[in-house]
């Protein structure tokens, strides 16, 4: 079976489903969206006590009636919704591999939006030492749980993380019957700070920074988990689980296994001002760039691309070089990574950059040697930093953020 | 969770295999397909729950086992019998060939003995090579490679499902799988009377097939002491499916004393796999991984195939060998007491595991029982894993891919659970289908494998339903 759509969009989560809305209502005719799970919605379906939905449609949704709402809006926009549908394959030419309970298909497609979210880093990937029993999950896993089973993996885990999804996994922790034991982060200083100087004494879970897991034992189940302390050394306690939270990934691994590749600081796949890829018939957009913001920024995202590719396929204007965005330790990553002359305003309007620790020093925008912008600041690992992208980027040669630790 | 039934004392089996990993499981088919009553007693919830779990998947062909040895004589027969075997039982195996690669002057000088010893070994295909005929073949590895000796005929295979074809044909031609039966003592009078946690059993010939407690098994059948089990860890980092094409071939190190050392090498699953270590240790039970002995490994490996460097880790794992006292495997035949150790398979069970079971039985042989005749070997297609036949999510009507990593259907996952062999933890369904096996570690869907595990499962993944808060 065969099937030629003007474009392919593929993940349904908040970036994927308000780009197709809006590719609708740009007039472009074909539009499928492919979704793996049996709903739209992504991430927001398990995360029951983030509201979603504000800005975009001036009410707040919980969990999965955000998920429930957009699949309103493209069911009413004309989107062809195709649930149980996982993409196996991207081809070079905008072939796209699906398997469905109907079996394996080609679809082909004039555009291709990569919108496939982002995940957590597992146990086996943070390389944490130990045994490797059951019990060890993380906030994704924990929520889907809850949300979908009416399950628990634990009853006393140990959470380790500070960012924002690390409250809230300790809040579904509380409100479902389990009792973290504590809660650490490795980091000398908590991700997310300000909550962080009240919720944990507030919940009455210890919370220690500068603490590494050295132990996790566990015949089965987790049984006990040492860690290290900076200031106290190696602190050993019972619990029957280990919740992994934060560090989120691109789950990018379509692009990964394809000529597309990632990005090497984002993980995700590199895009232009306009979420073009360095292949100009894909595009990106949402959390799979630079994992996690919220399910409002990657709405807000997915529709302005979702524009830019409506404008590309009507006027086709065709993508020049692309100009790579390079920077300085240690900042992370930049999105957007390319640029393109172009006299558009793009669907990107700043530059987002992230830094892998804390710094303190001047951070500056070079186009072609020049400096057009810069500021003095102490940079949190892992806050989104934004930059205005100058009309003039789009036509440089050599587009460059500079750091000077200590200035 | 068990699903089959107790030993009963009234039943009489020809021989009692000790211990369900790869070798049990080889053993327990050969003995049956020579029409023996066979049980097989098995301490864990599935089987391949101890050594045979974790190792590097490759079917060696001998070519750098000790010369003369009866291990090498074992991998060629074990080996020679899965290539004959494989098709019939709907086994993969993947000829990728080796590179034994040199990374110094000093290691290159080892390499004309290493091929003499291979040549020796009766492995024909094998030859040396310069540093870039060998980059021809893999242009992924590094600039620095000296030397290297190509052997053809190493494959990779699905390292669980086949002792699980192996064992499956057992229990189709009648034998009894018996889990969670810690064989607890052994008693002789003319026949065997085996006692384990989930009641006694009587047989005519016992085969100690099990592994790290091989020495501790011999111990409570009352045999003196004839080894002892040296438990050596090894970890191994298994890196992103992206991987695999930089790594089309097995990269293996020149050994050492104590190990054949760091492997890179492709798996079945279309991942790759750097390992092992080799670290000694008392305890039978831990395979601990360890942070800094992963990122060693991962540096190892970018050293070895530099484009490693930087693709996601999916999976780390450690298994422990049953190394012993001896490099030699550790095998006896106690003709008046109708008892055969295989003791000490070390690093090459895989391998050698179909050659031990016809060993074992010629070993049988001479105990003067009466010959069985060999029934009809039952036809058997094992499930394919692996990415280089089709798989299941590639056909209609799979219901629907529940492991999005590792494309895992819902159907797969019903047929495991429906198997003569069903799962009995969840280490054994991953075994099976490679649910939760990929990139994510369950993220996606360990909730959903959680709800179809209900009740199926000796340890569940989720405990008991939601609570209600008593004091939050």
């Amino acid at each position: 079976m065969s099937t030629r759509a003007d474009v392919i969009i593929i993940g349904g989560g908040p970036s994927g489903v308000a780009a197709a809305v809006e590719l609708r209502r740009q007039g472009v005719a074909r539009v499928v969206l492919l979704e793996r799970e049996p709903h739209l919605g992504g991430a927001t379906r398990h995360c029951s006590h983030s509201p979603f939905g504000i800005r975009e449609f001036g009410r707040v949704y919980l969990g999965a009636a955000y998920g429930k709402r957009l699949e309103r809006e493209a069911g009413h926009a004309g989107v062809d919704v195709r649930l149980g549908h996982s993409v196996t394959q991207i081809g070079a030419d905008g072939e796209i591999a699906v398997s469905s309970a109907r079996g394996v298909e080609t679809l082909t497609a004039r555009r291709v939006l990569l919108a496939t979210g982002a995940r957590e880093m597992p146990r086996s990937a943070r390389l944490i030492s130990g045994d490797r029993p059951l019990g060890v999950v993380t906030t994704g896993t924990l929520q889907t749980y809850v949300a979908f089973h009416g399950l628990m993996p634990f009853r006393r885990p140990l959470i380790v993380g500070s960012e924002l999804v690390s409250l809230s996994a300790a809040f579904t922790c509380l409100t479902h019957g389990a009792r973290p034991v504590a809660m650490i982060e490795s980091a000398p200083e908590p991700l997310a700070r300000a909550p962080f100087r009240w919720f944990p004494a507030l919940v009455g879970v210890p919370f220690h920074r500068g603490a590494d897991i050295v132990d996790i034992r566990g015949v089965q189940r987790v049984e006990e988990v040492s860690f290290r302390r900076a200031d106290s050394g190696v602190e050993t306690v019972a619990c029957d689980g280990v919740l992994l939270t934060g560090r989120f990934v691109p789950e990018s691994a379509l692009c990964r296994q394809s000529a597309l590749g990632v990005d090497a600081g984002s993980g995700g796949p590199a895009i232009d001002q306009d979420g073009r890829c360095a292949n100009p018939i894909f595009f990106a957009g949402g959390n799979v760039l630079r994992a996690v913001e919220t399910g409002g920024w990657a709405f807000r995202e997915g529709r302005a691309v979702g524009r830019a590719i409506a404008r590309d396929l009507a006027h086709d204007e065709g993508a020049s070089e692309a100009v790579p965005v390079t920077f300085d330790a240690p900042l992370k990553l930049a999105v957007p990574s390319l640029l393109r002359r172009s006299a558009h305003a793009p669907a990107f309007p700043d530059f987002q950059l992230r830094f892998t620790r804390l710094a303190q020093g001047r951070l500056s925008l070079e186009l072609d040697g020049r400096e057009v912008w810069h500021k003095r600041g102490d940079w949190r690992p892992e806050r989104r930093i934004l930059v205005p992208i100058p009309p003039a980027a789009f036509h440089a040669e050599h587009v460059h953020f500079r750091f000077r630790e200590g200035e | 969770m068990l699903h089959d039934p107790a030993p009963d004392i009234r039943e009489t089996f020809d021989v009692a295999v000790i211990g369900a990993g790869v070798v049990g499981c080889a053993v327990a088919r050969r003995f049956a397909l020579a029409g023996a009553r066979v049980a097989v007693i098995e301490k864990g919830s599935d089987l391949l729950s101890g050594a045979s779990k974790a190792n590097s998947a490759i079917l060696h062909t001998g070519f750098d086992a000790p010369p003369g040895s009866l291990e090498l004589e074992l991998i060629k027969a074990g080996r020679s019998e899965y290539l004959d075997i494989h098709a019939g039982l709907g086994l993969s195996l993947v000829e990728t060939g080796a590179l034994v690669c040199a990374w110094s002057a000093l290691e290159a000088g080892k390499l004309e003995d290493i091929a003499a010893q291979g040549r020796a070994n009766g492995i024909a295909e094998l030859r040396l090579v310069s540093g870039e005929e060998a980059r021809r073949s893999m242009p992924g590895l590094s600039g620095h490679l000296v030397a290297a000796i190509e052997v053809m005929g190493e494959h990779i295979i699905d390292p669980w499902s086949a002792p699980l074809a192996y064992l499956t044909q057992a229990v189709a031609l009648g034998a009894s799988f018996f889990r969670e039966a810690e064989m607890l003592a052994g008693r002789f009078d003319g026949d065997w009377t085996l006692s384990t946690r989930r009641g006694d059993l009587r047989a005519r010939a016992v085969v100690n097939a099990a592994g790290l407690y091989g020495d501790i098994v011999d111990q409570r059948l009352g045999f003196a002491p004839e080894f002892s089990i040296r438990p050596r860890k090894g970890q191994f980092v298994v890196l992103d499916k992206a991987a695999c094409p930089h790594v089309p071939r097995i990269v293996l190190p020149v050994p050492t004393e104590i190990t054949k050392g760091v492997v890179v090498c492709p798996t079945a699953f279309g991942n790759v796999l750097i390992g092992p270590t080799a670290e000694e240790q008392d305890d039978r039970v831990r395979a601990t991984v360890e942070t800094d002995t992963l990122k060693a490994l991962l540096a190892r490996g970018a050293e070895i195939v530099p484009a490693l460097a930087g693709i996601p880790v999916t999976a780390v794992y450690a298994g422990l060998r049953p190394a012993s006292d001896s490099k030699a495997y550790r095998i006896f035949a106690r003709p008046e007491m109708r008892a055969i150790t295989l003791g000490g398979i070390r690093s090459t069970g895989l391998s050698a595991a179909l050659g031990l079971a016809q060993h074992a039985l010629s070993l049988h042989a001479g105990f003067g029982l009466p010959a069985t005749p060999a029934p009809t070997a039952p036809g058997l297609s094992m499930p394919n894993l692996t990415e280089t036949r089709e798989r299941d999510w590639q056909r209609p009507d799979h219901g629907e891919i529940v492991c999005h990593c590792e494309l895992v259907t819902r159907r797969e996952i019903e047929a495991a659970f429906e198997s003569p062999i069903p799962p009995g933890d969840f280490g054994g369904l991953k075994r099976r289908t490679r649910a939760g096996m990929g990139r994510c570690q369950g993220f996606y869907c360990n909730a959903r494998l959680a709800e179809m595990t209900r009740g199926r499962l000796s340890e569940p993944l989720a405990v008991d339903g939601i609570e209600e808060p008593e004091d939050a």
